[in-house]
């Protein structure tokens, strides 16, 4: 199944309704809770991301029975050191973004953390992509 | 303890959730970053907060957060109101200080994360 949804940069009041939406879908899917929640979070996070810096984005959804691939791709200002910007801590979030109670530098990392691949491409100047999969492990019985 | 047993023990005002009062919560965890409630692992957690808008029920939705205390008499927006509604999640105000309320959860039961 794949689904696509679009990010307005600087909206918060809709950051996290396609996370939202796919995790209505993966709960109907029987998967392990705690995968669930490393699905969504990650996605939760990377959808910040693009409201807090990018000017706007896609995100698309690639849902397979062993997989979930997902793709966020931005038109915004760009990482210019990735590595610099993987380490906890380290940001450049706007005092607006920090008060809706983002913008620590935790961001990145949590998504690393979460997920099983991550792969960032970013260019100055015109955006980033950033490329999360994280395999699905199906419970036996239903929760 | 239930939900129910945290809104009367804190003596807080339950603005939505009310299918969720009998839900187990086991632990707290009192943070104004949602970064940091983003990285929490374990489950039946009541989140403190004071942090305010429609991103702190969006947080907890990911988070599997079903219950929300919001401290330091914050009031919740009618935007964060419908959100709860719709994501199952139990929105209480709470008058006093975060201090406060996590010193009525702690002698209570309710455990530290970590």
């Amino acid at each position: 199944m794949q689904y696509t949804f679009h990010i307005e940069g600087g909206n918060f009041a809709n950051t996290g309704v396609a996370s939202s939406e796919i995790k209505k879908r993966l709960k109907q899917l029987n998967l392990n809770a705690q995968t669930i929640k490393r699905i969504v979070v990650a996605l939760y996070e990377a959808e910040v991301n693009v409201v807090a810096h990018a000017y706007n984005g896609d995100i698309f959804v690639d849902l397979t029975s062993s997989s979930i691939h997902i793709l966020v791709k931005d038109e915004g200002p760009g990482i210019p050191d990735i590595e610099q910007a993987m380490q906890e801590g380290f940001s450049t979030a706007t005092e607006e973004v920090r008060e809706m109670g983002f913008g620590a530098g935790m961001g990145l990392p949590n998504i690393k953390k979460n997920a099983d691949h991550l792969d960032i491409r970013s260019t100055v100047g015109k955006g980033t992509e950033v490329e999360i999969t994280i395999y699905l492990n199906h419970d036996q019985k239903t929760e | 303890m239930t939900i129910q047993q945290v809104v009367d023990i804190l003596h807080g005002n339950l603005v939505s959730g009310k299918n969720q009062l009998s839900s187990e919560v086991v632990y707290g965890f009192s943070s104004d970053l949602m970064s940091d409630v983003l990285t929490l692992e374990k489950e039946k957690i009541i989140l403190l907060t004071g942090l305010a808008n429609v991103q702190t029920i969006r947080t907890s939705e990911m988070s599997n957060i079903n219950c929300i205390i919001l401290v330091r008499n914050k009031k919740a927006t009618p935007e964060m109101i419908k959100l709860a509604e719709d994501t199952g999640i139990a929105l209480v105000e709470f008058p006093g200080s975060m201090f406060h309320a996590v010193s009525i959860l702690s002698v209570a039961g309710i455990k530290p994360v970590y």
